[in-house]
């Protein structure tokens, strides 16, 4: 039995300590925005929020999470895909077959909320999710187009 | 596949469709809606009925459009591209368009209404685009008519524009969903009687348009068919023989028996075991548990240095299949005052599709359905059928958008068959399984290893007077289309050296030219991998193109352009590329460029790279251009997102792709050691879109070709060290070693 915070909600969930919090995401929460990838904590396709940090959740097992611990996955960010990073990648068509993206997009919203004005080496270095379609290009963009799209006094705090 | 079925079925299509796109959340039921009814609720609504004008075109009284789309989405924009050629002709409102995937079995149970299902060689939209035109073409006349019967004027003085229909005389308006019950009741005109739109008066086609399928994609609330849910569901975990060809034995499930969630292990085929169990990850920890002997038999002794030395024979053996043979090469070269040879090799690839390979079923006595990601999705109804033991008309396939496909998902459906197998073992029980990534990557069909010896001889002038082309390796044919490989004798190894114009046509004039291949085939399973063998041959022929040019001690751009005469529209993008990325103006200091050229899927492509090498090897891809004349542009800037990605798709093949062999069975298993390139080394690619409106070629894989040669031979320019073998050798390493 564990008590976890999902998206501002607290659920119970019964499951082995060894479970990665990927699966009890998404077979005992029942949400499956959070993808499978690989299971090594290689490809980002399982990336969520851990207390504002992105993680890769199907290397954490489920033991490892505090009642305490807030989680946010894709679900959580806006189900009208209204904030800065989800609008950004619709105006620029991101998303080829879409299956990383979800993780794509909370790596860069875990990105922005840090570092409101990244610069493309700054992207590099947080931007590690693997895409096989190759979206990499307007990855990038977008996370330039959400940074801009911010109120700008925000952004001179980043940048001082 | 048989066509021959007959059944009433028009009246309850809609039941058996699934909603696929635009409106967030739209995808979320699909696994739920078809159990649960929606064909009850919707007969509760008929107001609310959705009308199907024909086959392609359904209108809802809101003027919302539906357009059914029959070829498969994974990532490739298909989905939009064909919506927008229907949309063009049927004049509705862009805004409005939403979309359908009809299902394999409705379009049987209908005479095929829909055409091929089969998405692959980027045939999506070129081979479609007529019939899916000419289908919205017939809505429209047949919409118009009923506006026209409904005034009692003559349809000739009615317009239409976005769905709004105007009787231009007096001024009147109706739209598509007000006509749409009364349209639905005409006799269609004869489609061919249809004079289609000059493409370039297109005002939604040939656009770029927004794709249809982002939303979804943006909240997690995209259902890919990993993420099925059905009521009673269970999970599968599965896991065949390491080594191919090897054989299971025996299980152990009194081992498994008690772990949480576990229902039993079962045998899947001959090769196969699986382990069902509540959840994946029960299934998945008990399948990792359970005792299994396999029978690894003769192929476990195979290791890629045998491999290796098998394909290099062939490069010199005697007796080969030559594909071409004009003049007289190998006296040319003899004879020649400049001779050019060089070696190049290139390894088995994976996928590595995003989604790994998973399928969903529910197998009763008397119906098989199946949740798939599919790029064939008849191939998944045959596949479902044939090992179901059922009838076609007692199976049915739900497609969802892929989560990646290149290839992997198309003809074999081994992912459905083994689902099947494992179905049939728990009757009217909902089984979902799910390859595991080492699975997905082990158990591929991969891109085929290949060598190759080329062969030149320069004249005086330094033109290139002869050239041999000799392709050693496994032929996808040999091992999944025996008919087209007989006696090895296989063209589709030679992709993109052909004589004949059209598809992958050679765009160099060589008076003295031999293209010879040897078929060496391995134990490994093949098949198709985005763009084929376009990367393997553009790869050796366009890398070749430079060593040659090296020793006329010529431009390579000027090289190629003198053997192009022949070849205008080859020439033509070469240029565009060329010009585009300034070909000949200085660069910043360590920054060089490389060019290449190929044909494939109908469609030219260059690229011109810009590298540099540092001190260490370390090898900096900065900017990319690549030109591409595919005939039509439906979507000019979903051209440009295929292109970027054949960009990164190209580029982790050239810095890392390998797989190896030992002991029979494929070494790498997950992306530690097979690595994909990451957002940091993607260079900033430029997209040149050069249509010349006068053939449709294809998008999603022609451009893949010329991205390593660009970049190697930016590399052989910066070193002056030709690179022959992919992946990506430590440029200095390499140099140091020779």
């Amino acid at each position: 039995m564990a008590k976890l915070n999902i998206n501002g909600k607290v659920r119970d969930v019964t499951v082995e300590a060894d479970t990665p919090l990927l699966w009890v995401i998404r077979e005992q929460i029942g949400l499956t925005g959070t993808k499978y990838g690989c299971g090594v904590a290689q490809c980002g396709a399982c990336s969520v929020h851990l207390n504002g940090n992105v993680v890769r959740s199907c290397a954490i097992p489920v033991s490892a999470i505090k009642a305490t611990d807030r989680i946010v996955t894709i679900e959580g960010l806006s189900p009208t895909s209204a904030t800065p990073i989800q609008k950004a990648w619709l105006a620029l068509d991101v998303p080829q077959c879409g299956y990383c993206q979800s993780g794509q997009i909370m790596a860069a919203t875990a990105l922005l909320a840090k570092n409101p004005n990244p610069s493309d080496q700054e992207i590099d270095d947080a931007m590690t999710n693997i895409c096989r379609c190759g979206t990499y290009q307007r990855v990038r963009a977008a996370v330039h187009l959400a940074a801009d799209s911010m109120p700008a006094a925000k952004r001179r705090k980043s940048a001082a | 596949m048989s066509t021959s079925i007959r059944r009433k079925a028009p009246s309850l299509s809609r039941r058996r469709f699934i909603v696929s796109s635009a409106a967030a959340g739209g995808g979320l039921a699909i696994g739920m809606q078809l159990p649960f009814g929606i064909e009850t609720a919707a007969a509760q609504r008929p107001a609310a009925a959705p009308i199907e004008v024909n086959a392609w075109v359904v209108i809802k009284p809101d003027d919302t459009c539906v357009i059914r789309i029959a070829r498969s989405e994974m990532g490739q924009g298909t989905l939009t591209g064909l919506a927008q050629l229907v949309t063009e002709e049927l004049e509705c409102d862009w805004n409005k368009v939403t979309t359908e995937f009809p299902t394999p079995g409705e379009s049987l149970a209908r005479k095929r209404v829909w055409g091929e299902f089969g998405t692959g060689g980027s045939r999506g939209i070129r081979i479609s685009e007529d019939y899916v035109r000419r289908g919205g073409a017939v809505a429209r006349v047949m919409l118009l008519q009923a506006a026209a019967d409904q005034w009692n004027v003559p349809a000739s003085e009615l317009t239409v524009a976005n769905g709004v229909i105007t009787h231009t005389p007096t001024g009147r308006t109706t739209t598509y969903g007000k006509v749409a019950p009364a349209a639905a009741k005409l006799t269609p005109p004869d489609p061919k009687s249809i004079t289609l739109k000059d493409p370039r008066q297109w005002k939604v086609a040939g656009k770029p348009m927004k794709r249809l399928d982002t939303a979804p994609k943006l909240n997690g609330s995209l259902v890919y068919a990993i993420d099925v849910k059905l009521p009673g569901m269970l999970c599968a975990a599965i896991k065949d023989c390491p080594v191919f060809g090897g054989k299971l034995v025996s299980f152990d499930n009194a081992k498994i028996a008690a772990m949480p969630g576990v229902k039993r292990a079962v045998k899947v085929n001959d090769t196969t075991v699986a382990v069902v169990a509540d959840t994946w990850w029960h299934a998945k920890k008990a399948l990792d548990a359970l005792p299994i002997v396999w029978d690894e038999g003769e192929n476990a002794k195979r290791t890629s240095a045998d491999i290796d030395a098998h394909v290099k024979e062939g490069l010199t053996a005697a007796n080969v299949y030559a594909m071409r043979n004009e003049g007289d090469t190998l006296a040319a070269i003899a004879a020649a005052p400049v001779k050019v040879e060089a070696v190049y090799s290139t390894p088995f690839l994976a996928h590595a599709t995003m989604e790994p390979m998973n399928c969903t079923v529910k197998i009763t006595p008397d119906r098989a359905e199946a949740w798939v990601a599919t790029q064939n999705g008849e191939a998944a109804l045959a596949a479902l059928s044939e090992q179901s033991g059922l009838p076609l008309e007692k199976c049915e396939v739900y497609k969802h958008i892929l989560g990646g496909g290149f290839g992997r998902r198309g003809g074999a459906q081994d992912y459905v068959r083994q689902a099947v197998q494992i179905g049939k073992q728990f009757p009217g029980v909902p089984i979902k399984m799910i390859w595991s990534r080492e699975e997905d990557m082990t158990h591929d069909f991969y891109r085929p290893i290949s060598q190759c010896r080329m062969a030149a001889g320069i004249d005086a002038a330094g033109n290139l007077v002869a050239l041999q082309v000799r392709v050693s390796g496994q032929s996808i044919n040999a091992f999944n289309n025996q008919a087209a490989a007989k006696d090895g004798r296989d063209d589709r190894q030679l992709q993109g050296y052909y004589e004949k114009p059209g598809d992958a046509q050679l765009g160099y004039t060589v008076p003295n030219l031999l293209v010879e291949y040897a078929m060496r085939n391995t134990h490994v399973p093949v098949g198709p991998w985005r763009g084929v063998n376009t990367n393997q041959n553009g790869l050796y022929l366009e890398c070749f193109m430079d060593e040659a040019a090296k020793a006329a001690r010529k431009d390579p751009l000027e090289f190629r352009r003198a053997l192009m005469g022949k070849h205008p529209k080859h020439l033509a993008v070469l240029d565009a590329a060329a010009e585009k990325a300034g070909w000949g103006t200085p660069l910043p200091p360590g920054v060089h460029r490389g060019i290449a050229q190929f044909m494939g899927y109908g469609s030219y492509s260059a690229a011109v790279a810009e590298v540099s090498v540092g001190a260490d090897g370390k090898v900096k891809v900065h900017r990319m251009v690549l030109a591409l004349n595919c005939g039509h542009a439906v979507n000019p800037d979903q051209i440009a997102a295929q292109v970027e990605g054949s960009v990164a798709y190209g580029l982790s093949a050239t810095f890392y792709g390998e797989l190896t062999v030992d002991k029979g069975r494929i070494v790498e298993n997950n992306f530690h050691t097979y690595p994909i390139l990451r957002l940091a080394e993607m260079p900033k690619v430029e997209t040149v879109i050069v249509p010349t409106f006068d053939f449709w070629g294809g998008v999603g894989e022609p451009t893949i070709c010329v991205v390593a040669p660009a970049v190697l031979n930016a590399i052989h320019a910066a070193t002056g060290k030709p690179m022959r073998k992919l992946p990506l050798q430590n440029p200095v390493a390499a140099l140091n070693k020779a």
